[in-house]
């Protein structure tokens, strides 16, 4: 049968595959926010999986609002790329400093 | 059984389409995956019944966001073979992270299963998992009644963030000739015309 720490350990590689997505493609910011998507999605596993095994339905709200932050981060993340790469011709992010106001 | 197996196939393919998301040499692959990667994390989710939280995964990443990186993959003019550059270089410090990483979250799943830290129960007056109602019932329920400002708000972030990203993409576009209303208004007949009295035989210098 299938038990929390089935979805645990799904969620904690997961994670991981994440963070080590944005330290390796550390100047290629569209796959950096991939990785943020990877991560997010890693908590919303851990979040629905504890809230049924918990019995508890309030972790699927939070599930669902933890999904809503992570579409507006999408969507702001992906039009400062935009304007960024407008001015730059590049979207190399390991050396901005041009974002000084 | 067939529970087990899914689970396995579902967990495996999640897995794999995320290292293939954060090792594809290509963008558009990588975006390709994600996608796959969110499909599996639903079924997933179905398999315990959060059917809810599954729909919502593959709408609105699938549907929305996945598609909208895929936009943005594909109408950007980027040169991804230079962005590549440095990937060797920080290989052994990121699989580092990510073994410490990984061995410390296992070791947290451990300790649970060596019966270190309970589950617990409920609190009284929690929303409960039942098996007579719905996923989607019991959530909807949930969402409207004592979750109801949060829910707002969720709607306010998204509000925000649409603003925000119009904000920042919109430009004005220079070259075409747009209407301006307000000098439009303030046009005044005595500003704009004149008479002469213009002598007969003569040409009329405007």
């Amino acid at each position: 049968m299938i038990g929390i720490e089935h979805y645990l350990v799904v969620s904690s590689i997961l994670f991981v595959m994440g963070v080590l997505g944005i330290f390796l493609n550390r100047k290629n910011v569209i796959i950096i926010l991939m990785a943020i998507e990877l991560i997010l999605l890693a908590v919303n596993i851990n979040l629905v999986a504890f809230s049924v095994f918990l019995g508890d339905l309030t972790g699927q709200i939070f599930a669902m609002f933890v999904l809503t932050v992570a579409a507006g981060e999408a969507a702001i993340g992906l039009a400062i790329l935009v304007i960024y790469f407008r001015g730059r011709g590049t979207i190399a992010v390991d050396d901005v400093n041009r974002m000084k106001g | 059984m067939i529970q087990l197996v899914s689970f396995y196939i579902f967990a495996s393919i999640v897995i794999a389409s995320a290292a293939m998301v954060i090792f594809a040499r290509n963008p558009v692959h990588s975006v390709l995956w994600l996608i796959v990667a969110f499909f599996n994390a639903a079924g997933l989710m179905i398999l315990i019944g959060a059917e809810f939280i599954a729909m919502l995964l593959v709408i609105v990443y699938v549907g929305a966001v996945a598609v909208l990186f895929l936009f943005v993959v594909m109408m950007l003019d980027i040169d991804f073979a230079e962005l590549r550059a440095g990937f060797v270089k920080n290989v052994p410090l990121g699989l580092l992270l990510a073994v410490v990483l990984a061995a410390e979250l296992v070791l947290g799943v451990g300790a649970y299963q060596a019966g270190a830290v309970t589950l617990g129960t409920p609190e009284a007056g929690a929303a409960t998992v039942s098996a007579a109602v719905p996923n989607i019932e019991a959530i909807g329920g949930l969402l409207y009644s004592k979750y109801v400002f949060m829910f707002e708000t969720a709607g306010l972030i998204l509000l925000v963030a649409m603003v925000g990203a119009i904000v920042l993409t919109h430009r004005k576009s220079h070259g075409t000739r747009g209407q301006s209303i307000s000098s439009q208004v303030q046009r005044r007949p005595e500003d704009a015309t004149r008479n002469v009295n213009q002598p007969v035989g003569q040409g009329i210098e405007l």
